[in-house]
């Protein structure tokens, strides 16, 4: 659908450099709704979470959630903000179908929390993003539209909206522009966007799941020629919702960009959309001014004054911030910058980590997380999250393999009987039978059996030829379909073999 | 927006009616310039209260963190939510065509 003339990559930042910021919204985990006690459930049926206050019947009047505004504080700390002693909210006035009043309840010049900073790393290199403020307001309903192809506003006929969403405590983190990191924009924007998620999962205050829209970016960019004193026009691209996309969005306008100012073309500023699946942006309407908003403050609600002792108790309790953990952990574990890396692209972070706790030896932790449950994971197209075993049955099929009780192929199997909602690893091992065979009668009629079957072969051992023991070692693990320890079968057939 | 502090030109009427969506003839601008301002005359008139001593507010009460806490009450039923809606489809309001979005 695009017909988007674009720059290489590597030409765009060889004579411009990009400028990018970025708006993230994040909807707070709270039970109820930020000016009404209506619960926040996903995936409600439509318009079964509505009241007066956020369908803005007349008369209504809001009384903000505390919880929200705590959630929104703590955020605030958490990205070294300052916290406002005394703010307001304010009315945010468009017209669209999906604000029932006429207007957004948000913060204008009076933020919560302002100056903070986030350090990102990409590549080994650390980049410090600067947070302008975070503030709070709510979300907006959800349009359907009908009528057009596939659910798009354009062609569609009619619109639906379901107001379940509206009201829902909104919190918005906007970036200060970021500049002077050249090729490495796309790549900084994603990793902010992710630093970002663990944060506010760290402190507990969203789900975060982008999928749901629980964490939405609007991106802007610009370019600039290299060297230029003054920043070029940006475009602001909305609704960028998941961590690739970010990248993809700020590389695409930067190519876009680039090939209109080598034809000597302005750029406008201007509202773009991002389309997941071509990876490209299209013209929106034409940004609405800051004054077209006619912000003024919020006359039914009162000003929010965070008493400062309690906010230096907030402070005090937070919880270990994600750079701080990884830290921790990178010493504790003895790992490497890089095999810290991997691990935390991999997702496995967590996972590892509550492995350990409970009761895995960090190398085993990785090890498995990192090989064979990142190879079922990808096989089976999921999260290492998702899977379906826990760090808990982790660590005991470690500590079977540590015990003894299996070896690693056994060890496997161990994990499709988990996987496959069998139970415990323990129970796995009881119920298929998977425990290593011990020196048994059982495992002594097939080390016997070998011996009878290969003449030829005890013939060669007793000849002086060890290494051909291997061959029998192999007909007896064959025949005990893996259950037997490799080791105690050399044994048991050099007893017999050569008589001890 | 125009010199006159109390006078709206036509094109701001454009603006604002643009602003709200609304589709304005152009008789209609030239009325509603004429009217608005009028409106804008009459509540112009409050500065001329003696306010230099007057601290600016935005609440006649002295009040501030009236919160709630997070705790859930019950929504109204679909059936009455949707009652007062000029339009309903699919348990949702019905609202026209959304435009001037997405080219
Ligand atoms: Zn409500």
């Amino acid at each position: 659908m695009s017909t988007d003339r674009l720059l290489e990559f590597d030409d765009v930042v060889s004579r411009y450099e990009p400028v990018f910021g970025l708006e993230t919204h994040v909807e707070l985990g709270t039970a109820s709704k930020m000016f009404c006690g209506c619960a926040t459930t996903f995936g409600a049926e439509p318009n079964t979470q509505t009241c007066p206050v956020c369908l803005a019947l007349p008369g209504a009047l809001p009384v903000a959630n505390a919880a929200a505004i705590e959630a929104t504080i703590r955020i605030g700390l958490a990205l070294g903000c300052r916290i406002a002693t005394w703010c307001r909210f304010a009315r945010k006035n468009y017209f669209y179908p999906d604000i029932p009043k006429g207007f957004q309840t948000s913060q204008y010049d009076e933020p919560l929390c302002t100056a903070g900073h986030l350090d990102v790393e990409v590549d080994g290199e650390t980049y410090r993003v600067e947070i302008e403020r975070v503030h709070l307001e709510e979300d907006t309903g959800k349009n359907l539209h009908v009528g057009g192809a596939t659910g798009r506003i354009h062609g569609a006929d009619h619109s639906l909206v379901d107001f379940n969403r509206a009201g829902i405590p909104l919190v918005e983190i906007v970036t200060r522009p970021v500049a002077g990191v050249g090729a490495k924009a796309p790549e900084v924007a994603r990793a902010y966007v992710a630093e970002l998620r663990e944060i506010l999962l760290a402190l507990g205050v969203s789900e975060v799941r982008m999928e749901r829209g629980n964490l939405r970016c609007d991106v802007n960019t610009s370019l600039a020629p290299t060297g230029s004193l003054e920043w070029g026009t940006r475009t602001e691209t909305k609704n960028v919702n998941s961590l690739r996309s970010v990248e993809r969005s700020v590389r695409y306008e930067m190519r876009r960009q680039a090939a209109l100012l080598d034809d000597g073309e302005r750029i406008l500023q201007e509202t773009r959309h991002f389309h997941e699946d071509t990876g490209s942006t299209s013209a929106g309407r034409s940004k609405e001014e800051a004054t077209d908003y006619r912000y003024f403050p919020e006359p039914d609600l009162v000003p929010m004054a965070p008493d400062t002792d309690w906010v230096e108790q907030l402070r005090a309790d937070l919880p270990e911030l994600p750079a701080a953990r990884r830290a921790r952990l990178r010493e504790e574990w003895g790992l490497s910058d890089t095999e810290m890396a991997w691990l935390v692209n991999a997702g496995a972070l967590g996972l590892v980590s509550d492995t350990v706790a409970a009761g895995a030896d960090p190398a085993d932790a990785r090890k498995w997380w990192l090989g064979e449950l990142s190879r079922r994971a990808k096989d089976a197209g999921v999260e290492l999250g998702d899977l379906a075993v826990t760090p808990a049955q982790v660590a005991e099929l470690t500590q079977l393999v540590a015990e003894g009780t299996v070896n690693d192929q056994l060890a496997r199997q161990v994990l499709d009987g988990v996987l496959a909602g069998e139970g415990s690893p323990r129970q796995v091992v009881d119920s298929r039978g998977l425990a290593v065979m011990g020196d048994s009668d059982e495992l002594g009629a097939a080390v016997d059996a070998a011996i009878a079957g290969a003449p030829d072969v005890v013939e060669k051992v007793r000849g002086g030829k060890t290494a051909a023991l291997g061959a029998l070692v192999g007909a007896v693990m064959k025949e005990t379909r893996g259950k037997a320890d490799a080791a105690t079968v050399r044994r048991m057939l050099e007893e017999r073999v050569l008589g001890g | 927006m125009s010199t006159d502090a109390h006078s709206l030109s036509r094109d701001d009427v454009a603006h604002l009616a643009r602003l709200s969506r609304l589709a304005v003839t152009d008789e209609e601008l030239d009325r509603f310039a004429d009217q608005l301002g009028v409106v804008l005359g009459a509540v112009a008139r409050v500065q001329d209260a003696p306010t230099t001593d007057v601290t600016p507010t935005t609440h006649a009460v002295p009040l501030t963190n009236v919160h709630r806490p997070d705790v859930v009450t019950p929504s109204l039923p679909r059936e009455q939510v949707l009652a007062g809606a000029p339009a309903a489809e699919d348990d949702r309001f019905r609202v026209p065509r959304i435009l001037g979005e997405e080219a």
